[in-house]
């Protein structure tokens, strides 16, 4: 059955800008790569429980041990923008 | 040029030859070098080589390169540009982070860089690991050393194709879904992706966290084993980490498979295996009777299954980790008005192709309404496989088929139909839903002379067994031939 994506939407959640061509091309290839996907159905039954990783560790916890760490210098290198010690950004805070 | 060069031998022969002062890092690094200068312009492995950094090295590590401390001292190694260099750009092949220098090392090359290895560059790879031709890089795609117009697989291509091109002796990669042993398939040299949590990820760039793994690229199981030996181990800045003491995994390779129980993977012999890739495996499978072993039919029933699992899970958890590209910390920038607006544009400009249609479908699959049928399903699908290879290794000690069901595909061929691309992973997924190691070694080649990957793959932590089989078989197969570009 072919699926029907909402494009917009997940693009918009996805936060991804994309062209109308770029849509309408994943719209097409998200439909047939998920009615494919959608297999997994069949057979995962209701008496089968899931698994999250194959090889499942308990809580691992650290010492709280204060050690080095990365200094601002650094964090900060790679920085599109910056002011001062901190990351620059454009407005946060949506203006109606 | 001749195949018989420094940069062609393997890292045993080389470190037995630096042990007797035969030779010095330095002449292995230039050796490596020259060979670089000779074929890069075809090959296209590297996105950023590091001569000097390379050079440096090989003269501060001599010493302990003639000495028997270390199996990886003296060695040049290429690694794959998902893997964190302190002070040298890490672009994981996305214009995204075309300019991003990483503050840390990963773990993985800390290890070795403080046991002597020496780093001659970052290699080629599809735009964050995800791909199976190296075709979904941002800077362009790797040629193949067997066939310069065919692809060298993925996602890990460029340090399959440098390996098996003699620009590196060795070259880690990342396997997710195979992206180690199928590209190292398709070049012809072996490909190891060992349990997962026996190598620490701290510094791989995040692509799918539950199946990522660091995987090595060697020219011989023995290379393997000693790479192994210095990359396991627990790492606390790793929290999936296992807390599993590295043995020397080289003590394992005794040579022996007398009555070792070999299962035959049924599903991996069906429609749209190659007849090459067929006649190749089944002529390693008659060796390893030959060799003593007890071969029988296994069946892993939810091989399909797995591969429609893996393409909801591997793009949810790529959904969320790819999150971190936002313009605001480090990677590309597109300016806005306003933040958000500044995030979509530039994830729309730094993210090619195949990373927006993941991270697309990965948002879709996780998204309210969906989840239950999608993500939820393909995690109770995980358990299906999980229990296929629980009973195949009742039966069986190890299990084989091919690794990919084809040789090495045109350039171009597959781009246009994402399902045919993901269908080259359907045999190397299920083990990293599974966490299972496996390997892959070159059985032959085919009537066009391309390799044919052979697969092994044996319990969780059974990577003793694992090599020590796939040793046993490669000394019998005594695969040589090279790639006519190292020949000419």
């Amino acid at each position: 059955m072919p699926v029907d994506i909402d494009i917009d939407h997940v693009a918009r959640l996805a936060r991804i800008e994309l062209s109308a061509e770029e849509k309408e091309r994943l719209r097409a290839q998200l439909s047939l790569i998920l009615e494919h996907a959608a297999k997994v159905g069949e057979v995962a039954t209701a008496d089968v429980p899931p698994t999250a990783s194959a090889i499942p560790r308990p809580t691992v916890l650290r010492p709280d041990v204060p050690a080095p760490s990365l200094g601002a210098e650094e964090a900060l290198a790679g920085a599109p923008e910056r002011e001062g010690d901190r990351f620059r950004v454009p407005r946060i805070v949506e203006v109606e | 040029m001749s195949a018989g060069e420094l940069c062609d031998l393997t890292a045993s022969e080389l470190r037995s030859r630096l042990v007797d002062g035969e030779v010095s890092p330095a002449e292995i690094v230039e050796s490596c070098l020259r060979r670089i200068e000779a074929v890069e312009d075809r090959v296209r492995a590297f996105l950023t080589p590091t001569p000097d950094v390379a050079r440096e090295r090989a003269a501060a590590v001599a010493g302990l390169a003639r000495t028997e401390e270390s199996p990886v001292a003296g060695i040049p190694i290429a690694l794959k540009d998902v893997l964190t260099t302190r002070g040298i750009r890490t672009t994981c092949g996305s214009r995204i982070l075309e300019r991003y220098v990483p503050p840390y090392d990963c773990t993985a090359w800390a290890r070795l860089s403080a046991a002597g290895s020496i780093l001659l560059g970052k290699t080629n790879c599809d735009e964050f690991a995800m791909g199976s031709s190296n075709e979904n890089s941002a800077f362009g795609p790797v040629h193949n050393p067997w066939d310069l117009d065919a692809v060298p697989g993925g996602s890990s291509g460029g340090s399959a194709a440098a390996v098996a091109a003699g620009e590196a002796v060795w070259a880690l990669g990342t396997d997710t879904g195979g992206s180690v042993r199928q590209p190292a398939a398709l070049c012809g040299v072996v490909g190891l992706k060992p349990t997962y949590g026996l190598i620490s990820r701290y510094g791989l760039i995040a692509f799918a966290s539950s199946l990522d793994t660091v995987g090595t690229f060697t020219r011989s199981v023995r290379d393997a084993a000693m790479l192994l030996s210095v990359l396991a181990g627990r790492d606390p800045m790793d929290a999936t980490s296992l807390e599993h003491p590295a043995p020397t995994y080289t003590a394992a390779l005794t040579g022996d498979v007398r009555g070792l129980r070999v299962g035959v993977v049924r599903e991996a012999f069906g429609e749209g295996v190659e007849p090459g890739v067929r006649s190749g495996v089944q002529a390693a499978i008659d060796r390893l009777e030959r060799l003593g072993a007890s071969v029988g039919e296994a069946s892993l029933p939810h091989t399909d299954y797995a591969l429609s699992a893996y393409y909801l899970i591997a793009p949810s958890e790529a959904s969320s980790n790819l999150a971190r590209y936002d313009g605001v910390r480090y990677g590309l920038r597109v300016p806005a008005e306003d933040s958000v607006q500044m995030m979509m544009r530039t994830r729309g400009a730094g993210f090619g192709p195949e990373v927006k249609r993941r991270i697309m479908l990965g948002t879709y699959a996780l998204s309210a309404g969906y989840y239950e049928a999608y993500y939820a399903q393909a995690q109770k699908v995980r358990t299906l496989v999980i229990r296929d290879y629980e009973r195949a290794f009742d039966a069986y000690d190890v299990l084989v088929s091919p690794t990919s069901p084809t040789t090495a595909f045109r350039i171009g061929e597959r781009t246009d139909d994402p399902l045919a691309m993901y269908l080259s992973d359907v045999f190397t997924i299920p083990a990293n839903l599974a966490g299972v190691p496996a390997i892959s070694i070159p059985c032959g080649l085919d009537e066009r002379g391309l390799p044919v990957g052979f697969q092994l793959t044996a319990p969780v932590l059974g990577e003793e067994l694992l090599l020590r089989v796939a040793d046993a078989l490669e000394r019998e197969l005594a695969f040589d031939a090279v790639p006519e570009l190292v020949r000419a």
